[in-house]
């Protein structure tokens, strides 16, 4: 015999999922929509005139040199910024599992990065790297004879702000992976050690698969993040300079639409975003997660 | 329309003229100035709340320029607009365009029966600022210029003359270099001060139409000889480590307050944050270098800094209040104060007379210069100031486009080039949104 769970009601189950429903359209789809709706306008700041323009907002950007460099930069950006934040938290994760004293110190301390706004850890770089008041820009030049300019270094900006995105980020990796780390059992751990395996195979060839959903769902979380949340970081430390060093799609995105007020060219760029967005995700769902082992 | 709207609306109105002999009527000022001219501001609508009992101003920071301005614009599209903000001199063009959400300054005082003579105004402030028929959109608040502003320690331990030339410039550098200054020349707000100011000063165009002042359908031609000349010069001085590039709008301060940089161009306005931050040299500001290859003596230099615009959609009470608060800014008083603890110029001839009868000129030698700069000579087309669409936009491609010519990767010629190419599309876009 075997127990089934019906709803008597057929409109029970709508209205259970109403909200949520309710939430997705208003906070995610409806903006979505104007997004893809301003995007074939051409608009005056106060919003007076309103002219449909099809599609001249997208073939403008496509004709813009600037615009296809931003391309390869957000993708640098992305990835690097990605990889940095996951691999140094994956490192600090398995060290935190394995301090025994004062471990709730330790983890706290390397929580707390989290809690700090964008904007501010912005400021915060932006002041440890300035050329002429930066501590770390001063000990860079005393200490190892680099002669730290973002000003100037295009390169320089760049690393800047990865680094800067990417510690922001550390600390919500963290979480994850050590709340993953804590839910493999010792059991297999052990067995492999009595076998003989040593601490770096134990790693490869335990943990790190069964850490793999994790992994996995980070993975996508913090493209996400170095795509679309990052630009509080670069309008406090870089601006997009120099020149358009550190200018990636969504800084572009800010920078026309907030300080340009040119709203439809904004939108178009959103959209092309949000496209870009959909599509990795896409990719990242149907081609990495078959290796994820659930 | 629905009835009992009508009902309740009619009840709310005569609630509020019940109330209106009691209560305040609330003025709402939105500003962008921070720390300490940010406190100056907000004390002036203390003193104005003080003075009276009838209006009450709301003095809020709302951020920088740019997004106490995009503010203001989001909140007039949800009809919150505030009746009073302050935009930079950037923003004019967008905010003249705007004809449905301001309420001219000169209109206004005339609506409410406030006298305003605009000729109570220096010529280069009136000239950025009115329309073509002479009249006064918003009110000037804080206006500064660029001057070049001198360590005088370094200068006198290395037995140099000031420079007022460019090439005197470039001697006094080489000799600093020598003496182990890290950068002799710096500089901030680059496309403000090297490239608008650099073509008032020696009175060429920015752009056709008079520099934008006659129509939407103006181009840049900034891309001529001498600015290009200039920025390859800059470019050269930084090859020869002559100027380290420290970043835009004022990123570069910490340079000049550390000694970094003898000579550096950049605001009169730093003069009260300079006085707090730098104790440990003697410092002053001297008019802008001269390209003697362009002109033998300047023109004059064109203004930075903002005014107070008035927004439509509100009711006729706090309007008056609006005028009469803007009246109170005009102040001769108010006006002067404001000017010697910021180092912002005295906007009007009866303010600077004032400074100078308190001796404040004499006693704080080169605070005159900027004004002086302003009132050289009488603005010609040339000089008079900017008036493009999407400016702030346009200052951004400048930015960049010098950036690569500091950074080695685009000759002067290029990056002029290319920023009048990218600043004529938006130029063409703003034309195809207002028209």
């Amino acid at each position: 015999m075997h127990k089934r769970v019906v709803f008597q009601n057929r409109w029970l189950p709508f209205l259970l999922v109403a909200p949520q429903i309710a939430v997705t359209l208003i906070f995610f789809i409806w903006p979505a929509w104007q997004a893809l709706e301003t995007s074939f306008y051409l608009e005056d700041a106060f919003g007076f005139s309103r002219k449909f323009v099809g599609f001249d907002n997208f073939t403008r950007l496509f004709a813009d040199a600037g615009y296809l460099r931003s391309f390869w930069r957000t993708l640098v950006f992305g990835v690097s910024v990605t990889a940095l934040s996951m691999g140094m938290a994956l490192a600090l994760a398995v060290a935190a599992n394995r301090v025994i004293r004062t471990a709730t110190a330790y983890r706290t301390f390397l929580i707390w990065p989290y809690a700090v706004a964008p904007a501010l850890a912005g400021v915060l770089w932006f002041f440890m790297m300035n050329p002429s008041l930066g501590i770390v820009a001063y000990m860079l030049e005393g200490t190892f004879g680099v002669d730290w300019n973002h000003y100037i270094n295009g390169n320089q900006a760049l690393i800047l702000v990865i680094v800067a995105a990417a510690w922001k980020q550390i600390s919500y990796n963290f979480l994850f992976f050590l709340a993953g780390l804590q839910s493999i059992p010792k059991s297999l751990i052990e067995a492999a050690a009595i076998d003989g395996a040593g601490p770096a195979r134990r790693f490869w060839t335990i943990v790190f698969p069964l850490l793999s959903p994790t992994t996995f769902f980070l993975l996508v979380v913090n493209l996400v993040y170095a795509f679309f949340d990052t630009f509080a970081i670069i309008h406090a430390t870089t601006n997009g300079g120099p020149a358009d060093a550190t200018s990636i799609l969504v800084y572009k995105v800010y920078a026309t639409g907030f300080v340009g007020q040119d709203y439809g060219s904004s939108a178009a760029q959103s959209v092309i975003l949000m496209a870009l967005v959909v599509a990795m995700t896409v990719v990242q769902f149907r081609f990495i997660e078959r290796k994820v082992q659930y | 329309m629905n009835l009992k709207l009508l009902a309740l609306s009619t009840a709310a109105s005569v609630l509020a003229l019940s109330t209106a002999a009691t209560a305040q009527t609330e003025v709402n000022f939105w500003h962008a100035m921070g720390g300490q001219l940010g406190e100056q501001t907000d004390a002036f609508a203390t003193t104005f709340n003080a003075m009276q009992n009838q209006c009450k101003v709301n003095s809020v920071y709302q951020g920088n320029y740019t997004e106490t301005m995009t503010a203001a614009i989001a909140a007039f599209r949800a009809g919150e607009q505030p009746h009073i903000v302050q935009v930079f001199e950037v923003g004019t063009a967008t905010m003249m365009g705007a004809e449905g959400a301001i309420y001219p300054v000169h209109q206004l005082m005339a609506d409410q029966g406030i006298a305003f003579d605009e000729g109570n105004y220096i010529p280069a402030v009136i000239s950025y600022y009115s329309d073509t028929d002479g009249n006064m959109l918003s009110l000037p608040f804080n206006s500064s210029t660029p001057v070049m502003w001198i360590n005088i320690d370094l200068f006198e331990a290395n037995n140099l003359e000031i420079p007022t030339t460019w090439d005197e410039v470039i001697e006094a550098a080489r000799v600093l270099k020598a003496a182990g200054v890290v950068s002799p020349f710096g500089k901030g707000w680059q496309s403000w001060t090297m490239i608008e100011n650099y073509s008032a000063w020696h009175d060429l165009p920015m752009g056709t139409m008079e520099n934008g002042f006659s129509g939407t359908t103006t181009e840049f031609t900034f891309n001529n000889d001498h600015v290009v000349n200039h920025i390859q010069r800059l470019s050269d001085m930084a090859a020869e480590g002559l100027f380290v590039y420290g970043g835009r709008r004022g990123d570069s301060r910490p340079q000049f307050v550390n000694g970094e940089s003898a000579m550096w161009i950049n605001s009169s306005a730093y003069f009260g944050g300079f006085v707090a931050d730098i104790k440990d040299f003697k410092f002053t500001q001297v008019p802008m270098p001269v390209d003697a290859a362009v002109r033998a003596e300047p023109q004059n230099s064109i203004i930075g800094g903002a005014t107070l615009w008035v927004m439509r959609g509100h009711e006729d009470a706090e309007y008056a209040c609006t005028a009469q608060f803007l009246d109170f800014l005009s102040q001769t008083e108010v006006q002067a104060d404001w000017a010697q603890s910021t180092g912002y110029v005295p906007i009007t001839t009866a303010a600077a007379e004032l400074m100078e009868q308190r001796g404040f000129f004499a006693e704080n030698p080169g605070t005159d210069v900027a004004i002086n700069q302003l009132s050289l000579n009488t603005p010609t087309a040339n000089s008079r100031g900017l008036r493009f669409g999407n400016y702030v936009q346009v200052r951004d491609v400048i930015d960049e486009e010098l950036e690569a010519v500091w950074s080695g990767t685009k000759t002067a010629r290029e990056a002029i080039d290319e920023a009048v190419r990218r600043g004529n599309e938006l130029l063409r876009r703003f034309e195809n949104t207002s028209g």
